[in-house]
Order: structure tokens, then sequence, then C-alpha cells
């Protein structure tokens, strides 16, 4: 049974003017169980668009998504988001947010306990969890936001710019443990990153989108991610193959960039 | 520079000498944080004030029916706190006052709160009390005082039914605003983490709506304080307000004058009890 199906995805927003924006045009991209693919794209194409459809957030205006075969009508604990900042519970401890999702299917105390336990530790906030999140750095409270979506076990998790706050040295080490955790609990992941660096290292396949309307480009299988946990990342992102890639996607985007920027000049010049 | 000997503590709290980091900075006009507390000032100012005070009386510069001597006003004081005004204790008045504020101000939220939240959470009720809400939300409660009468008479519930009123579109506003400053994104990965809409409501909404909501009950408190005293003066046989008002009638300046300096204190008192309560009960007040 494949993972997630997106068949025949688009979407049309209609603004108040009656103008309408063409988000996405017929995407279809299936992921298989356990996968983890990273999705890359100029700013405006349609990426969190897409993960907000796959959520359940939004229904999309044709097509279907289905995973595990049901097609998706809202949201549900079976996709698990991560998002860039801002959706930690601020009133509640590192741990109250940790075992948010148990807490409100009403699992047994202990069992909670020995998940928030076991979590804090995979994600190396051992000892925080009496915190209250807002006295933790930006990288901590990402690692709070991972542990509580793993915490209800979802089959899917997806991340729509999971680390896309945080600097650079951070965003590496997080890099490391979003690895760590799909290798160790085999979820499937889909995520969206801004990151050409980032897309390549963490995804096994890398989705690249192109704007107006928004629509998959490009598609690459790549080697990284599997070679990530045994591997020193500074040496994979220096290899000639990754280096090479990086290269190749960099350019395709400044292309799209360039050709967003001379429609809107010719608009403008209109 | 770093030679330069240490201002002692007491120097930087009475503020004739700034803090080693403030001293270090080149520009001080036009950086706020540059400008210290004064205290010594203060001090002055007050030593001014009671000392003018002491002089005017001694000499007798101000007629005691214009302005109180100092001994008189502590003479009144002390006879206020032991016989009461007009066979009520001092605290009596204090006490029903408070009572009344702190009255108006439950029995306001009780409604306005649930009543924000459904003006937050669902366009029926949005659509239905949205006029109701703006209409009565600028004016001011005193102006209401002659309906209520109208209404009520002028016994114990129109004085609370009047304070009822004065917070409860406070507290419905703060209550709606909350609701409405939820992030999205919170409730969005709520329901991700399989949450129900009443959990929803419950874990994410009411607290993420708190801050406002406490807000909601300063304000409301502040407010209550000065209508209760206003709402008194015109119609009341006890409380600070009625105390002042009849001590008028009887040419009491002294009363009058302690009377009014309650008043500021016990509202000083409401503002810094509240505060010190918002920053026990919500301190993740501003750190979403
Ligand atoms: N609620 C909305 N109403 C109207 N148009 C919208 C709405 N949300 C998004 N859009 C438009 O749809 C297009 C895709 O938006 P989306 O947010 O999915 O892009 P994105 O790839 O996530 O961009 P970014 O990289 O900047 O996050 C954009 O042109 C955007 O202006
Ligand atoms: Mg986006």
């Amino acid at each position: 049974m494949s993972g997630i199906v997106l068949d025949k995805i688009s979407m049309v927003y209609t603004l108040n003017d009656g103008g309408e924006v063409h988000a996405l045009d017929d995407v279809s991209l299936d992921i298989a169980d356990g996968e983890i693919v990273t999705v890359l794209g100029p700013s405006g194409c349609g990426k969190t668009t897409l993960l907000n459809i796959l959520a359940g957030f939004l229904s999309p205006t044709k097509g279907e998504v289905r995973v595990e075969g049901k097609p998706v009508t809202g949201p549900g604990p079976d996709r698990g988001m991560v998002f860039q900042q801002g959706a930690l519970f601020e009133w509640l401890t590192v741990s109250e947010n940790v075992s948010f999702g148990p807490r409100m299917a009403g699992k047994p105390k202990k069992e909670i306990a020995e998940t928030v336990a076991h979590l804090l530790d995979t994600v190396g906030l051992q000892g925080f969890g009496e915190k209250p999140v807002y006295q933790l750095s930006g990288g901590m409270q990402q690692r709070v936001a991972l542990a509580r979506c793993l915490a209800n076990d979802p089959k899917v998790i997806l991340m729509d710019e999971p680390l896309g706050a945080l600097d650079a040295l951070t965003r590496e080490k997080m890099q490391g443990l979003v690895l760590k955790l799909w290798k160790e609990f085999g979820k499937t992941i889909l995520l969206i990153t801004h990151s050409v660096e980032e897309a390549l290292f963490l995804g096994e396949r890398l989705i690249v989108m192109a704007p107006r309307p928004g629509r998959i480009k490009k598609e690459f299988r790549l080697p990284f991610a599997d070679q990530g946990l045994s591997k020193d990342p500074r040496d994979i992102k220096a290899a000639p193959d990754f280096v090479r890639t990086r290269e190749e996607i960099l350019s395709m985007i400044w292309e799209m960039e360039e050709q967003i920027m001379g429609q809107s000049e010719s608009e403008t010049s209109e | 520079m770093s030679n330069q000997k240490k201002p002692s503590e007491l120097a930087i709290w009475l503020g004739i000498a700034d803090t080693s980091f403030t001293r270090q900075k080149t520009v001080k006009f036009g950086d706020a944080s540059a400008v210290n507390s004064g205290r010594i000032y203060s001090i002055l100012i007050v030593i001014a004030l009671v000392a003018l005070w002491i002089i005017s009386s001694v000499f007798g510069l101000v007629k005691p029916f214009y302005w109180p001597t100092i001994d008189g006003t502590i003479d009144r004081f002390i006879k206020l706190l032991t016989e009461g005004f007009r066979n009520t204790p001092l605290w009596e008045h204090v006490g029903i006052s408070i009572y009344r504020v702190i009255s108006g101000v439950l029995y306001g939220s009780l409604v306005g709160i649930p009543l924000g939240f459904a003006m937050g959470l669902s366009s029926i009720a949005r659509g239905l009390f949205d006029p109701i809400v703006e209409f009565m939300r600028p004016i001011p409660p005193l102006a209401l005082i002659p309906l209520i009468i109208l209404w009520f008479g002028i016994d114990e519930t129109a004085k609370i039914f009047l304070l009822f009123l004065a917070s409860l579109f406070i507290m419905t506003i703060a209550a709606r605003s909350g609701v409405s400053s939820v992030r999205v994104s919170k409730v969005h990965a709520a329901y991700s983490l399989g949450a129900s809409r009443l959990q929803i409501l419950r874990n994410v909404i009411l607290p993420n709506a708190l801050p406002e909501i406490f807000t909601g009950i300063r304000t409301s408190m502040g407010v209550c304080w000065g209508t209760v005293v206003a709402a008194e003066l015109v119609a009341a046989d006890k409380g600070v307000g009625s105390m002042i008002m009849i001590a008028k009638n009887f040419l009491q300046t002294d009363t009058v004058v302690l009377g009014i300096t309650i008043i500021g204190l016990i509202g000083y008192a409401i503002e810094m009890a509240m505060r010190w309560a918002e920053r026990r009960l919500i301190p993740w007040k501003g750190k979403g």
C-alpha cells in the first residue's frame, strides 16, 4: 500500500477582486511508505498550499489526496505537522507540549510519561521537560515540535520549512536530527525547504516546483539521505556529486526567478 | 575609564548617578533608557509639598474650608479609624465600595467572556451582538445612571447592575479579541494532533485568550472603581464615594480630602495587585 498519493491536484484561489491565482495545476505525486521527500521551489510556487492540502486544512479545487488508500477530507492524527515556528503552545511546559496528542486521545498517564521521557531523550532535551517552552532557544523549540509530532505516532510527517528560522549552525545540527528520526521511526516524511543544500541532504527524492501555475518541474533521486547518518555531513555536502546537483538545481531556480522577474516587469510596464 | 569609581547602589537608586552601562553611552538625548529614575527629585518634591502644608497649617495661610490643616486631617483620620463616619466604620465604607466593584467585574466576566468567545467563534453570534457591543462601547457608564435609577431605583441592585454593564462590554471585547488573536498554526497543530473541537476550545483557544481576558479584568477593575465612586456620589448612603459627598454637605473638607486620598490609594493598589496576579498566573503573556 502506497503511503501518499496526490492525484491530479489543482488549486485555484479566487481573490476578492474576482482575479484567480493558480497556486497548483495538475500536480500528481506518489510517496512510498517510509520515504523522505523534499520539496523546493521559488517563493509563491504553491509549496505551502500543497502541504496544507495534504494536511487536510484546504480542499483542492480539483483532484484527490489519499493517505494509505483513504481520501483526505480534513486534518487528522495520521498526518503530523511541524511548522516553521510559533506553533508550540506557549502556556504549556516542554513535556506538556510533547504529551498533547496522547493526552487528547486519553491515553493512560503512565504510558504518556514513558513516551515523553523517551522522546525528550531522542531529540536531546532530557532534563528540559519542566521548562516553559518560551524559555528555549529556537533550535530547542523545533526539537519540541518534532517530539510533539512523534508522540502522536503519525504515519506521515509534513514539515513546512521546519528549520527556516534557525541560524546556519543550528540548522545543520537539526538536519542530522531529522535524518536520525526518519531512520529510527521509519516515518513517511514530506519536507518543504528554501535551502537547496538542505533539500539535497535530506531528500531521498527531491521535487523542484515551478510557479505560475504551481507545478512539478523536475524530480531527482538522491543517495545522500541514506549516507547521512554513516558519513560526515560536511563530507557529503562537499562531494562532487552533491555539488554538481546543487549547482544544477540552483541554476534551474535562478532561471525561474528571472522568468518571474521578466513577467512582472512586462506586467508593470504595460 | 574603567578605573572610574563605581557609583554606590544608593546613588543609582536615587538617580544621582547613572549605572555603569548608561555612563558609557555617548548618546543620551533621545535614548529613553538612558533617562534615570530621578528619584531624588521625587523625594524632594514630596518633602517640599508636605513642608508647604505644615507651614500653611501653622500660620493659617489657607482657610480650613478650602484645604484642611495637617493636624486637623490627622485627627480626623484617627477619628475615622476609631469612630467611623456617621456611625459606619471607615473599613465598611471602603469595603462596600470594593465589594461592589468585585461583584460588578465578576458578573460582567461571567456573561462577557462566553459572549466574547461566541462572537469570536461564530458568525451568527458576531452578527447578533456586534451592533449592541459597538453601540455600548463608547458610552461612559455614568451616562447610564439615570436610566438605571428609573429601572431599579437607587438600591444595591442598581449599583451592581451599573458596574456589571461597565465591565460587561470591556470583558466581551477582551474575550473576543483574545479568541481572534489565536494563531491559526496553533489550531492547525492541535487538529493534526487529533484534538476535537471542544478540546481545542478548552486547550488552545482558552489559554491563548487568557492574557487578553486578564487585561480586560484589569481594565474593568479600574473603570468600575471610577464608576462606583461616581455612582456613590449620586446616590448611596454607604461607600467611599457617598462618604465624601456627605462630608461635603457638612463642610468637612478634611474628610473629603482623606476620602479622595483613600480612593486614589485603593485604585493604585487594585492596579498593582492585578499586575502582580498577571505575572504569577500568566507568565507566558507576550511570549507566543
Ligand atoms: N489564501 C490565499 N488567497 C489567495 N491567494 C493565495 C492564498 N494563499 C496563497 N495564495 C497564493 O498562492 C500562491 C502559492 O502560495 P504558497 O503560499 O503555497 O507558496 P509557497 O511556495 O509556500 O511560497 P513561500 O516559499 O513564499 O512560502 C502564491 O501566489 C500566493 O500568493
Ligand atoms: Mg510557504
